[in-house]
């Protein structure tokens, strides 16, 4: 064990006000914990926390409220892009964001997702994509690679019965009213950091007034996929990633030009 | 010379993932095979002198368990 | 007090825009479209919020979202619509938030028709959403009566914390009448204690239907329940005609109640001694008047525009006081005020013995009646 002198040294990394102080429910090494936190950072840096009404989806997703310190409602599977659109609409002052999975934001949402997105309903989406249904044992989702062994593609995913994945950012971008659409990952710090930047660009662009706003997040599902943590986050990086490229699918002209 | 940096890891909330262990740049950190938290699992800990509080630990921590203290740079 | 001609469908609107009502979320679909069009430049107008949903789950859920906030929300359907919406009334319930639904009943099942039906019965008043709670249903039968009962609904929901819901049928959405709309009320400001603005920290509330842990969800269901019980003893309505020297009851809800009056004011002209039982209140349901009713007469008549719904909560409470009798028009038929009053003639004649299910009774006259 390592003491240091801790008198000289000053704080320069911890945890936001906007997070709760909960312990998370999340299997170890899940990369839930590290949206939950990235965006309670940007809440509170941007100081909008105390105007924000989150929206929990159903699945791994569910119990976001336990760990993001603002309002919330709870919204039934794949229906959080109308809740937050009633939210919005009801309270347009409000800083309105869903929080969903790829089951519930792609399969059985995947009608709410594409009319918000068309409507430029003027909400955030945060979308975590782990490339099974997470919290019901790790089941087939409309993003699972071709080839991946599930619960319910046992043999692994054969396109020609079950069809390919669905890629959710390249698909809602096509749409006038998607303003800030982007890809970015969470499998090293790296990548975090950046993905922190998307998920700020994506608050801004909504309290700006500027339309619909979506940050993709891959992320580990080590429990599911079975493998441990470390490993988990390098199949992020060498097989999800050539499947699901990081970038930017859409920017507003006055997103691209912001600085913060 | 780099500053010198320290953690400090919330024991209770850390579930020995070892994400912050493959991530440290220094190799600094490891279980502490001494300590059981109350959900069985053998917490992260500095095991050796050489952080430098560059945070990447904390930044891939997903409960959000460490802290980081940095040494603030003296100009003369 | 001006009277006015206006469309069922579009007077309920204004009638909740009276209310107060600050956002609608809709859906087009027959019989009710008049209602989401009145509502698009209306709501507009006054600058409250109005959206077209991408579905009738889209709709819901909307609502769902801006009942959260604790303002003044709600929504208007038809069947396969309302079919739609069990997931998020669920969830509404679940969450014990007020809302207002409006549901102008069609032919079904399925895509069925777009005439006017009562078949919704069991899915509003039963609860087709799953879980134990119940909702509040009321039954207008005249557009003037629907007015007044969307303006009420509002407090009744929120009183209670419950789904308000006013069962018309397309017949109504769609008849002008002349109506003295309510005044017009001004938009509350005062924020419920349990809803949601926005808000971080100790001042955040969270609005969901999880409860994990069984016993918790127990008793939240327990706290419905006893809120239910409330409604039970307040919220009852039934209207009654010509009931004092009745030896017959007619027992019918919204248009079909409508229709019975005119038969059986033809049927008192011809010394026939019935009476009309309306209950306007389908949840909470009139048992305990019913009872009542049928202590009082020998024969009942229960007459509906489906397949013998409300029939079912009548026998149990009837069937061994009264001979009860069914007469029922379905898929979007209506029954003329004279095929009520040859019902009516033929009952009063007759006995028949009790074993037989007054639906299987009918059915079998429905052959040559429908042909």
């Amino acid at each position: 064990m390592v003491t240091q002198n801790m008198e000289k040294m000053k704080v320069v990394y911890e945890r936001s006000q906007a997070m709760t102080d909960a312990s998370t429910f999340y299997c170890p090494g899940c990369t839930h914990g590290v949206a939950y936190r990235l965006i309670a950072e940007v809440l509170e840096e941007m100081d909008i926390a105390k105007k924000s009404i989150g929206v929990a989806s159903v699945g791994c997703s569910a119990f976001t409220y336990n760990y993001i310190d603002v309002d919330f409602v709870g919204a039934p599977h794949g229906r959080a892009p109308a809740m937050a659109t009633g939210l919005k609409r009801a309270v347009p002052e409000s800083v309105v964001f869903t929080y969903q999975g790829d089951g519930d934001m792609i399969s059985i949402g995947a009608g709410e997702i594409v009319a918000a997105a068309g409507r430029g309903e003027n909400i955030t989406v945060i979308f975590l994509n782990n490339a099974n249904y997470g919290m019901t044992g790790g089941q087939m989702a409309p993003t699972t690679l071709p080839g991946q062994k599930t619960t319910s593609s046992p043999y692994g995913r054969d396109v020609e019965k079950m069809g390919y994945p669905i890629k959710a950012s390249e698909l809602l971008a096509t749409q006038e009213g998607a303003s800030y659409i982007v890809r970015r990952s969470m499998h090293d710090a790296k990548n975090i950091r950046k993905a922190k930047k998307a998920i700020r660009m994506a608050f801004e662009t909504q309290v700006r007034g500027l339309g619909f706003s979506m940050v993709e997040l891959l992320s580990t599902c080590p429990t599911n996929w079975h493998m441990k943590p470390v490993d988990a986050a390098e199949w992020v990086e060498e097989k999800m990633i050539p499947y699901y490229p990081l970038g930017d699918y859409k920017v507003h002209p006055i997103i691209n030009e912001l600085k913060v | 010379m780099p500053l010198k940096g320290t953690i400090v890891v919330d024991e209770h909330l850390c579930k020995a993932c070892e994400l912050c262990i493959d991530a440290c740049p220094q190799n600094v950190i490891a279980l502490n095979d001494d300590v059981i938290n109350s959900r069985g699992y053998h917490p992260a800990y500095l095991v050796e002198e050489g952080c430098t509080g560059c945070s990447i630990c904390a930044i891939v921590c997903p409960e959000t368990a460490i802290t980081v203290y940095r040494e603030e740079l003296v100009r003369e | 007090m001006k009277r006015e001609l206006w469309k069922g469908n579009e007077a309920f609107a204004e009638a909740a825009v009276r209310a107060g009502l600050e956002a609608y979320f809709g859906y087009p679909i027959t019989p009710q479209t008049e209602a989401l069009e009145y509502m698009s430049h209306r709501m507009p107008d006054l600058g409250r919020a109005f959206l077209q949903a991408e579905s009738e789950l889209g709709a819901i859920n909307m609502v769902y979202g801006a009942a959260s906030t604790g303002k003044r929300v709600m929504t208007s359907t038809s069947s396969p619509g309302t079919s739609l919406m069990m997931e998020g009334l669920s969830y509404v319930a679940a969450t014990e938030i007020p809302m207002v639904l409006v549901d102008v009943v069609r032919g079904g099942p399925g895509l069925g028709n777009i005439q006017p039906s009562q078949s919704d019965y069991n899915q509003m008043v039963h609860g087709g959403p799953h879980g134990d709670f119940r909702q509040i249903v009321f039954a207008p039968s005249t557009v003037q009566e629907t007015v007044d009962i969307v303006y009420e609904m509002f407090d009744i929901a929120e009183k209670y914390r419950m789904i308000g819901i006013v069962l018309i049928d397309g017949s109504i959405g769609q008849m002008m009448e002349p109506v003295v709309l309510p005044p017009m009320k001004e938009i509350r400001k005062e924020i419920p204690e349990w809803a949601v603005r926005g808000a971080s920290g100790k001042d955040r509330r969270i609005l969901t239907s999880i409860h994990m842990h069984a016993e918790d969800l127990e008793q939240a269901n327990l706290r419905i329940l006893k809120r239910w019980q409330e409604v039970e003893k307040n919220e009852v309505r039934v209207e009654e005609h010509f009931m004092d020297d009745a030896d017959m009851a007619v027992i019918a809800f919204g248009t079909s109640g409508r229709i019975a009056y005119s038969a059986i004011r033809s049927a008192r002209k011809k010394g026939i001694k019935v009476g009309l039982v309306r209950p306007i209140s389908l949840s909470p349901f009139p048992s305990k008047f019913i009872g009542e009713v049928a202590d009082k007469v020998d024969k009942i008549l229960v007459v509906e525009m489906n397949a013998g719904m409300m029939l079912e909560d009548i026998l149990p409470i009837a069937r061994d006081k009264a001979q009860v009798e069914f007469y029922g028009r379905i898929g979007g038929m209506m029954p003329f005020p004279d095929e009520i009053l040859a019902e009516i003639e033929r009952l009063n004649g007759q006995t028949r013995s009790a074993d037989a299910h007054p639906r299987d009774v009918w059915l079998a006259r429905m052959e040559t009646i429908a042909g």
